[in-house]
């Protein structure tokens, strides 16, 4: 039977069993928004693109499935940009529609049109515009196959109104194949025993394990590789949650406000063992000094992450999870044993000199609450968070034991993150407790989305750090810029959240001091409604340890110490 | 790291859009294309980009991988440092004054180049060759007086073993 445009889009959502997609419809998009109406595949009405990118980010992120978002032509697209971008730079896997102006007003500067594949080109995996609906099925069956496989990442769709009002015979295609796209999985295996060979030589080896581990769902493979050698582990930002950071061998993060530990166990090291993460300059710090000693082995999906920031004494490309197994069969099968004691030992040493910490006074401190959070979360809820300071103490000091806890935009930085994506993640996961872990900056960015939270009943716990300012260019201000708080101060324009919540038929709890915490968010988490938490926190309260851009990862001031 | 000429074979979908994706490739990245020349190929989904980019060794190597990743893009070959034919073709229009036009047609007659197109002063000339050959009329004909220029950027293909 032929089916319109608009109902094959519908049909694909069917065929790839998405359960749910975020958007806003708009001109274009009215003849698919009719077929949405009656459709199985729940959709969600957003209060902005962004906001509706970044859930479909935070779905993808928390349950590693395509997440999935429509957009309406000219600002609608624009305005998907930044999700876009975010989940491009984490490789997220992702799925976006717009709608176009009809094929004969395309080039025209019609009304609201914008060329949405030129845009969006160099911020997504890949991006297509359909020109006949006998295309459309195959198309975007081509971009859920290419936003899944390889280095995942978001593709985007656009459909001309006209495309979605013909007519054509639906079929789905069963099996994709591109002849210009092959990604590789399994690692070579002559590769893989040569890593063997650098590990059974190395004295001092750390694991460098990032958000390729996650991507892959390889946390395990990973676990039973670094605990059967001994080999301590550091994760990214992104990795968080790959190794359990209650093991004894984990090091916590490295890089710009990783771990003292972590970074001289880095720059101290003879072989960095990097799998599925990228060396980036937030990890290395002056790239001329960073682990002088150290031999590297670099497993990655992408060869172009390989030997692009620092060269790779041996590059493994594949799947970290593929290549993992093949790893850990190797170990079993040669039966191999190593002993790092003394390695161990002086990590130990400097866990003791440079533990993570902070001032625990009679003040009201962010780094308090995170770890009461994860108090009282029992360690099990997911954390969203926005970026700057919230971030990195969200990093820092909620432990995460399991992949996917932490929904965090690592590489491209986008305030406005968190909360959208904690929704996409409570959408997927109903039973799970989910905290944005704000600042009073960042969550101004997708605050309209409180709206969408509370129409849906999502119960998503909001966090805010609120210390008056833009808390973590403030702290660079302080420290090298001789306090001059340019641009920085929100205090005197920043709204009453309590008030602000409650307008938007959420609650607001305000914490004035520290011994209020516990009881707010024991509180906060019998309700079953959006709850902002308005922490009012030390106001120059900074991150530590902290390495200044620019110089070597060893030079870590840490503050307090 | 010495910055050298590399001439790249790009094998891609001959689709919309897919040039702007490897110059926007190239210029979001800062590597530089120095020509660049497209044409269908003898399968009309398959186009072939040929391309002079002039890098060091680990950035040649990064702009490869990087244009592999690119979805349409089918097959990278890089043609420097094996055996290869490259050919390119210019458009010289040469002034031609009555006392020079003897000597322009005797630098035609050696570069074996073609009179494409005469006027009261000008000869337009079509020479094709490498770029040793490229730059050696040029030298020869600059001082007579070059009117306009139009050059198709290289053009290469392996040699196959004999």
């Amino acid at each position: 039977m032929k089916k319109t445009g608009a109902q094959i889009i519908v049909e694909c959502l069917k065929k790839e069993k998405v359960e749910i997609f975020f958007g806003i419809p708009g001109g274009v998009l009215l003849p698919t928004f009719d077929v949405i109406y009656d459709s199985p595949v729940k959709f969600v009405l957003c209060r902005h693109e962004q906001g509706a990118a970044h859930m479909a980010d935070g779905y993808a992120r928390a349950t590693g499935k395509v997440g999935v978002c429509i957009a309406t032509s000219g600002p609608g697209a624009t305005n998907l940009a930044t999700g876009l971008a975010t989940a491009h730079m984490d490789s997220i896997p992702m799925v976006a529609f717009t709608g176009q102006v009809a094929t004969h007003l395309v080039g025209n500067d019609a009304f609201q049109e914008a060329d949405t594949t030129g845009v969006t080109r160099s911020i997504t995996k890949h991006n297509f515009m359909v020109r006949d609906v006998k295309d459309l099925a195959t198309t975007i069956a081509k971009a859920f196959y290419l936003a899944r496989t390889g280095r995942k990442g978001p593709v985007l769709v656009d459909i001309p109104m006209d495309i979605t009002r013909q007519t054509c015979e639906f079929r789905y295609p069963e099996n994709i194949k591109m002849r210009s796209y092959n990604p590789v999985y399994k690692g070579y295996q002559q590769q893989m025993k040569k890593a063997l060979d650098y590990i059974t030589k190395s004295k001092k080896p750390v694991i460098y394990a990032g958000g390729g581990v996650i991507s892959s769902n390889s946390s395990k493979e990973l676990r039973a590789f670094a605990d059967k050698l001994g080999i301590p582990v550091t994760l990214t930002l992104m990795g968080m949650g790959a190794y359990p950071a209650d093991s004894d061998l984990f090091l916590g993060m490295l890089g710009m406000h990783g771990t003292y530990y972590a970074n001289h166990a880095i720059q101290n090291s003879d072989l960095i063992i990097a799998i599925g993460a990228r060396f980036d300059d937030r990890i290395t710090g002056k790239i001329d000094e960073f682990a002088p000693k150290a031999k590297i082995v670099h497993i990655d999906i992408d060869p172009t992450s390989i030997g692009k920031n620092v060269i790779a004494d041996l590059p493994v490309v594949g799947d970290a999870g593929e290549v993992l197994k093949e790893l850990n069969k190797l170990i079993a099968k040669e039966k191999i044993k190593l002993n790092f004691k003394k390695w161990h030992e002086k990590i130990r040493k400097w866990k003791e000199e440079g533990p993570l910490t902070y001032k625990n006074d009679n003040k009201l401190r962010p780094q308090y609450v995170i770890e009461k959070i994860h108090e009282v979360t029992g360690g099990k809820a997911i954390i969203s968070t926005e970026v700057g300071q919230n971030q990195m103490w969200a990093a820092q000091f909620y432990r995460y034991n399991y992949p996917r806890q932490l929904l965090t935009s690592g590489g491209l930085g986008t305030m406005g993150y968190g909360f959208p994506a904690a929704i996409g993640a409570q959408f997927a996961m109903p039973d799970k407790v989910v905290f944005d872990i704000a600042g009073d900056g960042s969550i101004q960015m997708n605050i309209q989305e409180l709206s969408t939270a509370v129409q849906n009943k999502i119960p998503v716990k909001i966090a805010i750090m609120n210390n008056g300012c833009l808390g973590m260019v403030r702290q660079w201000q302080q420290m090298f810029f001789k306090k001059r708080y340019s641009g920085t101060c929100l205090k005197e324009g920043n709204p009453d959240f309590v008030k602000l919540a409650e307008a938007y038929g959420a609650v607001g709890i305000r914490v004035n001091t520290k011994k209020e915490v516990v009881p707010a968010l024991k509180k906060a988490l019998k309700i079953n409604n959006v709850v902002v938490l308005d922490f009012r926190i030390e106001e120059e309260e900074n991150v530590w340890p902290m390495v200044p851009s620019g110089k070597p990862i060893h030079e870590i001031m840490r503050g307090l110490a | 790291m010495t910055q050298q000429k590399h001439i790249l074979s790009i094998l891609v979908d001959n689709q919309p859009g897919v040039l702007s994706r490897i110059a926007g490739l190239f210029s979001g990245r800062g590597y530089n294309i120095e020509s660049l020349s497209v044409a269908e190929t003898i399968d009309p989904l398959v186009s072939r980009i040929t391309m002079v980019t002039i890098a060091d060794t680990p950035v040649v190597e990064q702009i490869m991988k990087q244009l592999h990743k690119l979805i349409n893009v089918i097959k990278v070959y890089e043609l420097t440092g094996s055996s290869y034919v490259q050919r390119e073709m210019a458009l010289i229009k040469v002034q031609a004054k009555p006392e020079h036009r003897a000597e322009i047609l005797r630098i035609v007659d050696i570069f074996r180049c073609k009179v494409v197109d005469v006027g009261q002063g000008h000869y337009t000339l079509e020479v094709t060759g490498d770029e040793d050959k490229m730059e050696a009329i040029l030298n020869l004909l600059e001082p007579i007086g070059i009117k306009e220029i139009a050059k198709t950027g290289i053009i290469a293909l392996f040699r196959e073993p004999k």
